[in-house]
């Protein structure tokens, strides 16, 4: 079933689309495209900035996951949740709610200047990917069993060196997963390059929408969108390999780890209040600030219907949260489905599944929008006008996150227990329910949470798919209002910001607290 | 866990499938009592032609999504289908009459020119393909429906840029009926590529010539908006800007923002206006760099950013004609004057058009359409909504855009076909100068 869905919503429509635009006016050659020095550039800018932001979001998101790890209870699942809320804020707000904060603190002033630099692109990338890290790893370090840390200790490791030689390479799978969707997004940012990055920077991903779009050269699109996806795969062919070597096997975690210290833990809530915390707070300050004072007008606003939006701002919420339930719902059963698969099928059939559910990821909504337009337009499956297809192109970017968190998890079950599970007579489907399912039922429910962050937030592709009106989704109706001048419509817009906030921690704190019948299975199993 | 999710679909889909039956109750109860001797709105519909009810209920949108349509097209589409559909050849004149009753009175001579097209005995729904910026007031595709019997479906997508290119992606099997939201910049890539049927509507007419670019009439043009340097009359230290070489002037300096014409629509309707406007116009963009114009990717992030209305710094931006009026009806306290003007000496002229795609199944309904947007139903509503001017002279501007929008008389303008040849060549040219 995984097949079928990559093969008939991705691997069909971005062939198709490639193959028209290399193909159809005739093979000739693209060296004058790969010749010129902003070909290679653009590459090149392309990669290492990915790389850096990938590099910068590992280092300051490592230590949360640390902290979030140690959290329990409830205030685990509000920090998850809050850390997710940058996923669902368009670039244009933040980069808004960013110059605000610069604004606020006179930095701008003081010869301090982000606007339009490398490091504005690089910080929005932080603030963006932080809760890939911390919630893959920190869901992946809170499953690890911790005596091995406190044997180190006992033998007389200090904290560090503890984390070095013991912690660290037993995270490494969980790391490479989330180090590979912070570079696959990273790589393949669009609003965050041209609205911080300024002008003169461009990545693969600008560049194909210019080539395709600006410039109407569908040719010298297809060749960059080819390259991209080569990039992709080769580094997705490295992380994966990464991810797989000698993966540390643990079952469930029986012992709460060491507590770090204090000053530690409050170092890291204060980064997060400073990087996550003060462009938000911006946004729910602009959201309330009605005329001269203060008011809720603007969330009442969100009711009623300005000719901007051919529905209400709320129609367009309740459009999005639909959406993302059934793009969550969709990620989730393929991407459990091809988690398995990747774990335990066949070789060759592994490294498909591991490779191309990913690549969506990494690829321009350019390629995904058009593909789906061009390839999908005759019956059976005239799908381009349907109200599916944009649950479906959302699926196709949450997929990615299901596997990613579920893969590390799957493949540090001890294969003993599995095997004990067999020999006293569980049939595979069994084994695979009974075990397979509630440990890697936290990954999946990380995952799950991603997906549904994803759908809600997703502007570009869906930018790309014709759509009746009344399905107008919340970051479409925010860019909307964007559009005409006015107070009252940038009101209006950042109170949907902060409700889409809001809708998406609720959201990612009730998927991860619906743990609870998950815990139940891991009773069932202890009991074997 | 994935269960509650199922749960919640179809919750959704019944409440909404309530409102609208809802709805449609409502709507027949008006026409009703609005006089409509038929009474019983339901049973025609029983026998109206089905591609309407289809259009409506298409299936798989029905599911969730569109749950909304209903709202706006169902109730007006059933009730007047309802009355053709009874009796299709001979009630016309009554069809006819009993629309023009039911609808503002306003509008009665928009029905003068439109009636004039004949309504069909058996219309089928079209799809208008157009913009994410297109927005209409309920009742006027509402209105249209109750004409003529045509159903319409809107589908949206991106900004014009995407829209063209995925209409050359889908040309033989298109996306829609009829397009709109070309516009004079990207008007010749859409005629290059044969994406519509020349049709010429007789409601031209109505409309001055120099908005009919096409003289094949593959393209009908229905509003207008002038891009031009807003400033805040406020924040500005001198007497404001009278001329675009003005801008250039050391008393300007570090206040001007612009978008880059690479990324952005009005960026490139500027960088046309200084082409058209300047003796040198390269040499105009270097004085600019110099003098220190800002330039960003995109409208938002230069009126909301860099521009003084979001907090920014810089008091002039490239904007619209229509940005003053705007910045009155979204004022927040409320304003009577506006707090921009417009540099008239800068504006740019774009033209919207639309036009009826190649291999359409229902080319006379699609022309129907046509007819309709240059109607004052249509040409009246679209200043509010669109914050552009309607071409047709019939038309009558909102009080709003006669206070607060300034028109220029003589705006500058390039040749479609001048500026396809050359768009590439000229952003190329202003990236070194500006970008460099």
């Amino acid at each position: 079933m995984p097949a079928v869905f990559l093969a008939v919503f991705f691997v069909y429509p971005a062939g198709a689309i490639l193959w028209r635009g290399l193909f159809s006016e005739g093979f000739g050659p693209m060296s004058d495209l790969f010749a010129s020095s902003r070909t290679r550039g653009v590459l090149w800018f392309t990669v290492w900035q990915a790389l850096a932001s990938t590099a910068i979001t590992l280092v300051a998101a490592l230590p949360a996951a640390a902290v979030v790890t140690r959290l329990r209870g409830r205030r685990r699942h509000w920090v998850r949740g809050l850390v997710t809320v940058p996923f669902v804020l368009p670039t244009v707000v933040v980069a808004g709610a960013f110059e605000g904060v610069f604004d606020r603190f006179g930095l701008e002033d003081g010869g301090f200047r982000l606007r339009h630099t490398v490091w504005a692109i690089l910080l929005a990338h932080v603030f963006f990917n932080y809760a890939v890290v911390v919630r893959i790893v920190g869901s992946f370090w809170s499953g690890l069993d911790h005596r091995l840390e406190e044997q180190a200790r006992v033998l007389g490791a200090g904290p560090i060196r503890t984390f070095r030689a013991v912690t660290l390479p037993r995270l490494r799978p969980a790391i490479a997963s989330a180090c590979t969707i912070v570079f696959l997004f990273s790589f393949t940012s669009f609003g965050v390059v041209l609205l911080l990055g300024g002008p003169r920077r461009a990545t693969l991903e600008t560049e194909i929408y210019r080539q395709a779009v600006t410039r109407g050269d569908l040719r010298s699109a297809a060749g960059l969108a080819l390259v991209q996806l080569l990039a992709v795969l080769a580094l997705i062919a490295a992380a994966t390999r990464l991810e797989r070597r000698r993966p540390a096997r643990t079952g469930v975690a029986h012992s709460p780890p060491e507590p770090l210290p204090r000053s530690f833990v409050w170092a890291n809530l204060a980064v997060m209040a400073v990087l996550l915390g003060s462009p938000i707070a911006v946004l729910v300050e602009r959201s309330v600030s009605v005329g001269d004072g203060y008011g809720l007008d603007h969330y009442r606003a969100l009711t009623e219907r300005v000719p901007q939006l051919p529905a209400t701002a709320a129609t367009a919420l309740g459009n999005s949260l639909v959406f993302a339930t059934v793009a969550t719902a969709l990620a989730l059963a393929v991407g459990t489905l091809a988690a398995l698969v990747v774990v335990h099928g066949r070789s060759g059939l592994r490294h498909v599944f591991d490779l191309g559910l990913t690549l969506p990821l990494g690829t321009s909504a350019v390629t995904i929008g058009f593909g789906i337009l061009i390839a999908l337009d005759e019956p059976p499956l005239d799908l381009r006008t349907s109200w599916w297809i944009v649950p479906i192109a959302h699926a196709l970017v949450g997929t990615p996150f299901v596997v990613r968190t579920m893969v590390p998890v799957l493949r540090r079950i001890d294969p003993q227990i599995r095997e004990a599970a067999a020999v006293l007579g569980a049939s595979p489907g069994r084994v695979r329910r009974l075990i397979d399912l509630p440990i890697a039922g936290r990954g999946m429910l990380v995952g799950a949470g991603f997906a549904f962050a994803v759908s809600l937030g997703e502007f570009g592709a869906t930018s790309f798919l014709p759509r009746r009106p009344e399905t107008l989704t919340a970051p479409l109706a925010l860019y909307r209002l964007l559009s005409t001048p006015g107070e009252l419509l940038r009101g209006q817009a950042m109170a949907l910001a902060v409700v889409l906030m809001v809708l998406v921690a609720l959201a990612v704190v009730a998927i991860e607290a619906s743990r609870g019948s998950v815990r139940g299975a891991d009773a069932v199993w202890e009991s074997l | 866990m994935t269960r509650p999710n199922f749960f919640n679909l179809p919750k959704g889909l019944t409440a909404r499938v309530l409102g609208a039956i809802g709805i449609v109750a409502v709507a027949a109860l008006i026409a009703t009592a609005c006089g409509n001797d038929d009474g019983n709105a339901d049973t025609p519909t029983a026998d109206t032609p089905t591609s309407i009810g289809e259009a409506t209920g298409d299936t798989p949108t029905s599911i969730g999504g569109t749950a909304d349509t209903p709202t706006a097209d169902t109730p007006t589409g059933d009730t007047p289908s309802g009355d053709t559909g009874d009796t299709p050849t001979d009630t016309e004149d009554t069809g006819d009459t009993q629309t023009g009753d039911t609808e503002d009175t306003a509008d009665t001579s928009a029905e003068g020119t439109a009636s004039e097209s004949e309504p069909l005995a058996d219309p089928a729904g079209i799809t208008l393909l157009t913009h994410d910026s297109f927005a209409l007031s309920d009742e006027t595709l509402a209105a249209f429906t109750n004409e003529t019997g045509i159903e319409v479906t809107l589908l949206q997508v991106g900004d014009a840029g995407q829209m063209i290119s995925e209409a050359i992606l889908t040309a033989g099997n298109p996306l829609g009926d009829v397009m709109f939201g070309v516009d004079n910049t990207f008007l010749a890539r859409a005629l290059n590529a044969e994406l519509f049927e020349p049709y010429e509507s007789p409601n031209l007419a109505d409309v001055p010539d120099e908005f009919k670019l096409d003289a094949q009439h593959r393209v009908t043009p229905i509003d207008y908006g002038d891009v031009c340097v807003n400033y805040w009359t406020d924040a500005l230290e001198t007497d404001p800007p009278t001329a675009l070489e003005d801008l250039t002037a050391p008393q300007f300096a570090d206040q001007l923002v612009v978008q880059n014409p690479e990324t952005s629509s009005p960026g490139l309707a500027f960088l046309l206006a200084t082409i058209a406007g300047t003796d040198d116009w390269e040499q105009f963009w270097a004085d600019l760099a110099d003098n220190g114009v800002a330039v960003t990717a995109g409208w938002g992030d230069a009126y909301y950013g860099e521009f003084i209305a979001g907090g920014g710094k810089r008091p002039m931006v490239v904007s619209y004609a229509s940005s003053p009026p705007a910045e009155v009806i979204y004022a927040d306290p409320p304003v009577d004057a506006a707090p921009t003007e417009v540099l008239v000496d800068s504006c740019f002229r774009q033209i919207e058009f639309a036009g009826v795609l190649a291999g359409t199944d229902h080319p006379v309904e699609a022309q129907a359409l046509i007819d309709f947007m240059l109607t004052p139903t249509f040409q009246d509503d679209v200043p509010l909504n669109m914050f552009v001017f309607p071409v047709a002279d019939s038309a009558t501007l909102p009080q709003v855009f006669v206070d607060h929008a300034q028109i220029a008389e003589d705006p500058l303008f390039i040749d479609p076909a001048e500026i396809e040849v050359n768009r590439d060549e000229w952003t190329d040219r202003w990236v070194e100068i500006v970008l460099g």
